[in-house]
């Protein structure tokens, strides 16, 4: 049986374009909103989500989604509220893949086998835990793969030729190619560099290969997209969002709106990368 | 519980595990870079010349061995117990930390690192890093909470006439976990010329056991120098625990010394039975993962971390090194709380029986020892590790006394 994010990938290959992934943090600006918001960003063009776990620790993170990361535990965000947002999301949507990306405590805390049978239950696809590297497969990656969710691996720019065996190792759905040294929002992705290194990844493995880290706007994702299966972004619609809040942190008329907006400009530049199919 | 095994001193394990604590839950980007460090160790620990080097800094930089001191006039005082006070605070920088920092240095350099970051609580790491980067030259930049830079300005003053860069880090409650947050955010963006000198027995593998390896040298000497005076082992040796790189420093060469009755002395803050009030990860903490290890944890339901309380900000830290998760769950080591206002009445003690203004930190291990040492007989014996000097509290003691006359009066 193939997943929701399989097929994604599959049908898009067939398109001849990239795949559009945003990221939001799950309960930012506050559960309603972020619900809203996962849905104007399909309406806007995006193809896969990524539903941030907030933590409050978020060491691979830069100041902006630290920040929605604060606002969200501030609104009363939790893991089981993160995991009800999809399953509310599910009742309109039953195609757009959702990927849950955190930290690995929470998880934890929940309880791995319980979190995997309500992850399932509410129609997760796919989990991309930061501080998880294949030396911990034993967590969480082999129970996700068994329970049948993806769980996607992050490769860097420091996984040379020897480790890059152990990334792919466990790895499903696709590769996560983060495109800088650092952390997310803070430096901008080289298009020749992230070529060479999608390339080096794929000369490895069958995966997609989706770059993220460090792409703002809708020429970065064009120049990305050209040399990658799929581009996230996610800091600079997380700005977005941070930006059209009240001077209380609190959701504006125009939130969705400036989020749709974005997505649907980065979904045009998906679209100029298009590609001989 | 004990458990009954062979030795307590053989972890970790390959993939650095303590039992159920400790491995190395970090991002991929800093994966390649943990196992360069464990093999560059390992060489290290292989090589006569770098055992050498680091013996010959250890004797003539940092001031070792270190004294162990018979405080006769507190023993007096407390009427029970002996009581000897290993005197790390006496070392160069005016604290174990120097310990770690000259094991480190040297591993940086092996590794050809030319920029190394470090993150510091109370300040006394910051020091030591500081000033051992001075000493070989290279560039340091320490992370410090915001709140921790106030309370120990004259530490924060000490690092910058030493060259280092000292960051205020205003995230969270602007403590020691937010500081260590921010250190492993630079290190992820500047891998290939920065080291990431950990202060404390905790983070990825291999640092909880290099820092204690290179802290051991604390209880090597006290074993030693205990034989010594007395001709025999003591009953009890006492370390307060933050992070615990003193306690472990002290604990591991007695480990296997079953006769000796091992106890770390958590910051018990407001008392462990408030909400956040404390720092004691193990008396009032559950197991979770952070800072690249699994280990006792201060967090809710939802696993976020909880910011804790401690009158001392070395011990104010929400986590634990994962050794010491380990010999509290096999019954190795007992852990106790000593609250704020306990530890201030041990800084006083100190001061007025034997002339030592110790640190806050070791002033929660003495508030233990004065409640402990009435209770024994007057031919049992008590070493405590003085793991710093109170110099950088004085300000901070003044201030918590007169608000405790302002509420008695």
């Amino acid at each position: 049986m193939t997943t929701r994010i399989e097929d994604r990938f599959a049908a898009l290959r067939a398109e001849g374009r990239p795949a559009l992934m945003t990221y939001v943090m799950g309960g930012d600006p506050d559960y309603d909103t972020c619900l809203e918001i996962m849905h104007a960003l399909v309406e806007g063009g995006a193809d896969l989500i990524e539903l941030g776990i907030p933590f409050s620790d978020p060491m691979a993170d830069g100041p902006t989604v630290q920040a929605a990361g604060r606002r969200a535990l501030l609104g009363g965000q939790t893991l089981r509220k993160t995991l009800a947002l999809v399953e509310a999301f599910r009742t309109r949507n039953a195609d757009t893949p959702i990927i849950l990306m955190g930290y690995f405590n929470p998880i934890y805390i929940y309880g791995v086998d319980a979190f995997l049978a309500e992850a399932l239950r509410v129609g997760v696809d796919g989990l991309i835990i930061v501080d998880l590297p294949p030396e911990t497969d034993e967590e969480l990656c082999l129970p996700a793969l068994k329970a049948g969710l993806n769980f996607v691996r992050l490769a860097t720019p420091t996984t040379d030729d020897n480790r890059l065996p152990a990334v792919l190792g466990n790895t499903s759905g696709f590769v996560y190619y983060v495109a800088i040294k650092g952390i997310t929002g803070t430096r901008s992705a080289d298009p020749v560099a992230v070529g060479e290194a999608v390339g080096r990844i794929k000369a490895s493995t069958d995966l997609p290969v989706a770059v993220g880290f460090g792409i703002r706007t809708a020429d970065d994702a064009a120049a990305i997209g050209a040399v990658a299966d799929g581009v996230v972004v996610g800091s600079a619609l997380v700005g977005t969002i941070e930006a059209s809040l009240d001077g209380d942190g609190q959701a504006t008329d125009i939130t969705v709106d400036k989020v749709q907006a974005l997505t649907a400009d980065l979904a045009a530049g998906v679209r100029r990368a298009r590609r001989a199919a | 519980m004990t458990v009954a095994i062979n030795s307590y001193r053989t972890g970790p394990d390959e993939g650095g595990n303590f039992g159920l604590f400790g491995g190395r839950f970090v991002a991929e980007t800093l994966m390649p870079l943990i196992l360069d460090l464990e093999r560059a160790y390992a060489e290290a620990k292989e090589d006569p010349a770098f055992a050498a080097e680091l013996n010959g800094l250890n004797a003539t930089y940092a001031g070792r061995p270190s004294p162990l001191y018979f405080a006769e006039r507190l023993t007096e005082e407390l009427g029970g117990a002996k009581i000897y006070f290993k005197r790390d605070e006496l070392n160069h920088t005016g604290s174990h930390k120097i310990n770690n920092c000259l094991g480190q240095i040297l591993l940086a350099r092996r590794m050809g690192k030319s920029r190394i970051i470090a993150e510091t609580g109370a300040g006394q790491h910051g020091v030591a890093t500081a000033t051992v980067c001075a000493r070989f030259g290279l560039k340091a930049v320490i992370y410090m909470g915001a709140t921790d830079v106030e309370r120990q300005a004259p530490n924060v003053f000490r690092m910058k006439l030493l060259g280092a860069e000292v960051i205020p880090v205003t995230a969270g409650a602007g403590t020691l976990k937010d500081a260590m947050n921010e250190a492993l955010r630079d290190w992820v963006a500047t891998v290939d010329e920065t080291y990431y000198l950990i202060g404390t027995a905790a983070g990825p593998h291999p640092y909880p056991m290099l820092v204690r390896d290179f802290q051991s040298v604390i209880g090597r000497e006290c074993r030693e120098q205990i034989l010594e005076a007395e001709g025999r082992l003591p009953d009890v040796a006492v370390a307060c625990v933050g992070g615990g790189s003193n306690a472990i420093g002290l604990f591991h060469p007695f480990l296997d010394d079953t006769d000796v009755d091992l106890i770390g002395v958590e910051a018990g803050g407001h008392g462990v039975d408030v909400d956040n009030g404390h720092a004691a990860s193990l008396s009032g903490g559950k197991p979770g993962v952070l800072h690249g290890n699994r280990t006792f944890l201060l967090q809710d339901d939802d696993g976020q971390i909880l910011e804790g309380h401690s009158i001392s900000a070395g011990l104010d830290y929400p986590g634990i090194g994962p050794e010491h998760s380990w010999l509290k769950d096999i019954g190795r080591v007992r852990y106790v709380p000593v609250t704020d206002t306990e530890a201030l009445e041990g800084f006083k003690l100190l001061a007025r029986t034997e002339g030592i203004l110790p640190a806050l930190e070791p002033a929660h291990a003495l508030a233990h020892v004065a409640k402990l040492a009435p209770t024994m007989d007057r031919d049992q014996i008590i070493v405590m590790n003085l793991c710093g000097r109170g110099d950088k509290d004085v300000h901070t003691v003044a201030s918590a006394l007169e608000a405790q006359e302002a509420t008695r009066s």
